[in-house]
């Protein structure tokens, strides 16, 4: 069975999105339903092969038996068990919370709506477990072209935020495409591990450059890397509740496998980091890009906006970790994939649960969160300080092993943006604590004023309906465990990669 | 020095965090909540207890959570230190505790919920930190003690707490994200290792010039020791609730910091290693500037608060200072000075918060005469000086006595001025305040008969006067705890 599940974990999501599409003309409780039951056995099937390649076993599965070069082989390694895991547990504990948005948003696109997601993690999951460059680029589109329906799904701004996306994106997703294609010129392969055998013997090739070029610049625009993001807040900020569960946590994490992906298997950590002596320009380009980004979220004040700019800049902080070249830093950059997905999920999730609550984006004009939403805005706290990169919280231990990265490799503008960004995000969040979890009540101290608040306090809690406050309470759950559980990461899976 | 697994530390660590889900549940009932607060407070101390006879019989107790990071492990491991200073916080959490229902009701404070909550939270943090096996999990401690009083800090959510309260978490983030972490990465990456050992992990590895900038990163680093200048922190936090200021900013959270000191300096670098570079004196000497300048700027603070808090910034530097000079006796006072420190600063804020309590003021110089009116709390105030001060009969006393022996043990009579200076400095800021108590001449505003404040108010601060005097006979484990922690340095001679 195992052997079997590279192949099934694509296959079922894409046969279920067919499947949930259709059932919408029967019942429309039907799509919940079927989504529920593939994204679970997703979820089961990517965790039973990251127990699987603990220890660095790798599963490979040849799409209808046909060997590479001429067909489609997928491969599992602990790189890609990892980010699978992310991806199905996301999807799967983000459903109920969609649920719950689709119910009272979209009555009677219930059916698409569930299509589409399922789509959109078939895409995702394809971009991870394939072993082909090519069907990568499909799949990108899959889930590319499926995520700006998602998007176009939201507020009145919404249309244009997706269009803008989708010509962004597309230019990206081109740009990787004709990368591929210059490849696979010179290769004659499709192949990830065939590629990276023969790669380094061309290293020297100009039309090789050329591929490099096009790939990285390809993914770090569909990644968002700033100044690459300009797609990327306004579609976030306005996409619907709904999806932005899914899109915003994983999209560009995502991505940055593609990069670590494209670095590791396709043109080796040798060429891609050394032979083209990209590291110190790129980890520069990287720091700055964190300072810029972390800039922005603190100029904002639109609750979601800011969470976008903070997306950018843990993009910056995985591309940057990656380009070290070194073993921390591409470990901080694999772990942070999983952290930062877990973290943006909760924040995402609080957020939307905050402003569909409040009928309020701008944080100047939200008051009492904390009265009002305990939990909600616990697992917010939780996530602010795991993006603040406070211990015990999962972002801490990521961002240890960024900074010893930039220590190791010499990139001292790098660590220094790292805290830098650490310093600012603190500002952000306290700002927000400050600001919008407490009331601005007078707190005079006579007892008339004592009772009215205690009376007001007791009626005042209105939490998000129990399909959000269970997902979001678990995400920060997540985000505890996932920090405890770094060196065992690290020790089972990530040593094995580097 | 024998280890043996034990998951006591867990248990006294977890005690006051699982307070909290009862605190939070029950905040209907005021007495039913303070009855968790009650029983974590009991329950921690008395595991804390418990531990004791084995640490005194040289044993080192051993828990392990997870391994946090390949080689790194979030483990609790007691020795005669940790548990030294958590007996102290751990006892005094519960005299607070009473306190703080003296305190909190008779003012009415709003989000009683909250403030329980977060104390109990912080106390969590304050004896992980104690049991900490590693510089990593001291750390994570740390951040959560920082995080944990903010909103403590914030209480009054009016525009000056807000500010203070940033300021607070401004001066310990920094402190911790921008110098501490960078050079416990550091540290990590060239010694592979975090664990504390008693003849430090540094050997060999930097030259001096570094391990003068990474004992600097971390001095400054863990900024709840408030060694100037990242000190200006404690003042501000002085607008939380009397009780905060009382147990956490005069012991749990500035001992934390100095508790990180201390265990940097023996544990990380070790002493033998200071001594033999010559490193120590630097850190006395900051010590030393810190102590005179906060004692001076003490004297010229008309609000009471903010005049014990300058205090507690000198007090604190004594105990660096007692590290710094690198000798056994010197570590020893430095170590008894965290215990009779805290005795006698928290009853000194104690009465802080009576006063305020019983009649609103706040201003040294609007209480003269108050003697009158509340002599035990006046009493108790003039205890609190003279432990502060070290004089006898108060534990006090001890801690400066061997501290001032420290000095001349490492030939640097200098510190021994320094000492005495500030000892006088002591006495000129505080006791006007007890003179002007009970003998102000003139017609004051307060009543001739006694009118003290609340019960839960005023046992508190007598009990722990009577504990300062009560140390000065009988030091007793203190004592024991801080020699053997000299002896684990010193190897037992």
């Amino acid at each position: 069975m195992i052997h079997q599940l590279p192949g099934l974990i694509v296959i079922v999501p894409l046969l279920a999105s067919l499947a949930a599409a259709a059932s919408g003309w029967v019942n429309r409780k039907y799509p919940f339903i079927i989504a529920f039951l593939a994204l679970s056995f997703t979820a089961y099937a990517s965790i039973s092969m990251l127990i699987y390649t603990a220890g660095g076993n790798v599963l490979t599965y040849h799409m209808s038996g046909w060997a590479p070069p001429v067909g489609i082989s997928y491969k599992i390694d602990a790189l890609n068990a990892l980010v699978l895991t992310a991806i199905q547990i996301i999807a799967l504990i983000n459903l109920p919370v969609s649920n719950s948005y689709v119910k009272y948003g979209f009555e009677k696109k219930e059916a698409p709506f569930y299509g589409l997601y399922l789509l959109f993690i078939t895409g995702l999951t394809g971009i991870t477990a394939t072993e082909d460059a090519f069907n990568l680029y499909v799949l990108l589109e899959v889930s590319s072209l499926t995520g700006y329906a998602l998007i176009g799904m939201g507020n009145t701004r919404s249309p244009f935020a997706a269009l803008n996306y989708l010509i962004i994106g597309t230019i990206g997703a081109s740009l990787y495409l004709l990368g591929v294609g210059y490849i696979y010129i010179k290769t004659g392969t499709l192949n990830m591990t065939e590629m990276s055998l023969m790669l380094p013997l061309l290293k020297d090739s100009s039309t090789i450059i050329m591929a490099f070029c096009l790939c990285v610049a390809g993914i770090l625009t569909k990644a968002a890397l700033f100044p690459m993001h300009g797609w990327l807040p306004g579609a976030y900020s306005n996409g619907p509740n709904a999806s932005m569960g899914i899109i915003a946590p994983l999209t560009t994490k995502v991505m940055i496998y593609v990069l670590i992906r494209l670095g590791i298997s396709i043109f080796g950590v040798e060429l891609f980091i050394e032979s083209f002596s990209l590291s110190n320009f790129m980890v520069n380009f990287c720091a700055i890009a964190i300072i810029a980004a972390t800039l922005k979220a603190l100029y904002h004040t639109k609750l979601k906006k800011i969470l976008s700019y903070i997306i950018i800049m843990e993009v910056g902080y995985m591309a940057g970790g990656f380009f070290l070249g070194n073993s921390d830093g591409t470990t901080g950059a694999i772990i942070h994939i999983i952290n930062d997905a877990a973290m943006t999920f909760c924040l995402f999730i609080a957020a939307g649960a905050i402003t569909s609550k409040f009928l309020e984006e701008d944080i100047r004009n939200i008051r009492g969160i904390f009265e009002k939403m305990p939990f909600t805005s616990l697992a917010f706290a939780g996530g602010a300080l795991a993006v603040i990169g406070i211990p015990p919280t999962c972002g801490f231990f990521s961002k240890w092993y960024l900074i010893k990265g930039g220590f190791g490799a010499g990139q001292y503008l790098f660590a220094g943006a790292l805290i830098f960004s650490s310093f600012i995000n603190a500002v952000i969040f306290f700002r927000i604590f400050e600001k919008s979890f407490f009331s601005d009540k007078n707190h005079h101290k006579t007892p008339e004023n004592l009772q009215a608040q205690n009376i007001n306090t007791n009626k005042q809690i209105s939490e998000a309906p129990l399909s959000v406050v269970v997902p979001l309470v678990s995400s920060l759950g997540l985000i505890i465990f996932l920090g405890l559980m770094t060196g065992k990461i690290v020790e089972n899976y990530i040593i094995h990669l580097i | 020095m024998s280890l043996i697994l034990s998951i006591k530390p867990l248990f006294a660590v977890l005690a006051s965090a699982l307070a909290v889900p009862g605190i939070i549940s029950s905040g209907k009932s005021q007495n039913f909540r303070e009855s968790w607060t009650f029983a974590g407070a009991i329950i921690k101390f008395l595991i804390i207890a418990s531990m004791v006879p084995a640490i005194i019989s040289g044993k080192e107790l051993y828990y392990s959570i997870a391994e946090i990071l390949p080689g790194i492990y979030f483990a609790f491991k007691v020795d005669s230190f940790g548990i030294f200073f958590a007996l102290v916080a751990g006892f005094l959490w519960i005299i607070t505790s009473a306190y703080s229902i003296g305190y909190m009701r008779t003012l009415k404070e709003h989000s009683q919920t909250r403030y329980f909550a977060f104390f109990a939270l912080s106390l969590f943090a304050t004896i992980g930190a104690a049991f900490a096996a590693n510089l990593l999990t001291l750390y994570i401690f740390y951040e959560i003690l920082s995080l944990s009083t903010y909103p403590l800090v914030a209480h009054h959510q009016d525009e000056k707490s807000k500010i203070s309260s940033r300021k607070y978490l401004g001066y310990l983030l920094f402190g911790s994200v921008g110098l501490a972490l960078p050079a416990m990465i550091w540290i990590q990456m060239k010694t592979g290792t975090l664990d504390f050992s008693t003849n430090g992990i540094l050997t060999g590895d930097f030259s001096k010039a570094e391990i003068i900038i990474l004992l600097l990163m971390l001095v400054f680093g863990f900024a709840k020791a408030g060694i100037m200048p990242l000190h200006s922190w404690l003042p501000a936090a002085m607008v939380a609730p009397t009780p905060v200021s009382a147990l956490l900013h005069a012991v749990a959270v500035v001992k934390v910091g100095v508790f990180c000191v201390v265990k940097v300096i023996t544990g990380v670098f070790g002493v033998k290693l200071l001594a033999h570079l010559d490193i120590g004196i630097i850190i006395a000497w900051i010590a030393s500037f810190t102590i005179i300048t906060s004692s001076l700027i003490a004297l010229t603070q008309d609000e009471l608060k903010r005049r014990l808090a300058f205090s507690t910034i000198g007090q604190l530097s004594y105990i660096v200072l007692g590290i710094a000079l690198l000798s056994p006796y010197g570590i020893k006072g430095g170590v008894l000075h965290i215990a009779m420190h805290a005795f006698g600063k928290i009853t000194l804020f104690f009465c802080a918060g009576a006063i305020f309590v019983k009649t609103g003021k706040k201003y040294i110089s609007q209480i003269k005469g108050i003697g009158r009116q509340m002599p035990f709390t006046m009493g108790a105030f003039f205890i609190g000086s003279l432990s502060v001060i070290g004089l006898p009969p108060c534990g006090g006393f001890l801690s400066k006595w061997s501290l001032l022996l420290g000095t001349i043990q490492s030939g640097q009579t200098a510190f021994l001025i320094v000492l005495l200076v500030s000892s006088i400095l002591n006495a000129a800021y505080f006791l006007p305040i007890v003179y002007n108590a009970f003998f102000y001449k003139e017609k004051s505003d307060f009543k001739d008969e006694i009118d003290e404040a609340p019960m839960f108010c005023v046992v508190p601060l007598v009990i722990t006067a009577v504990i300062s005097v009560f140390l000065f006979f009988y030091p007793g484990v203190f004592n024991t705890l801080a020699d053997m922690f000299v002896n684990s340095i010193y190897g037992g001679s």
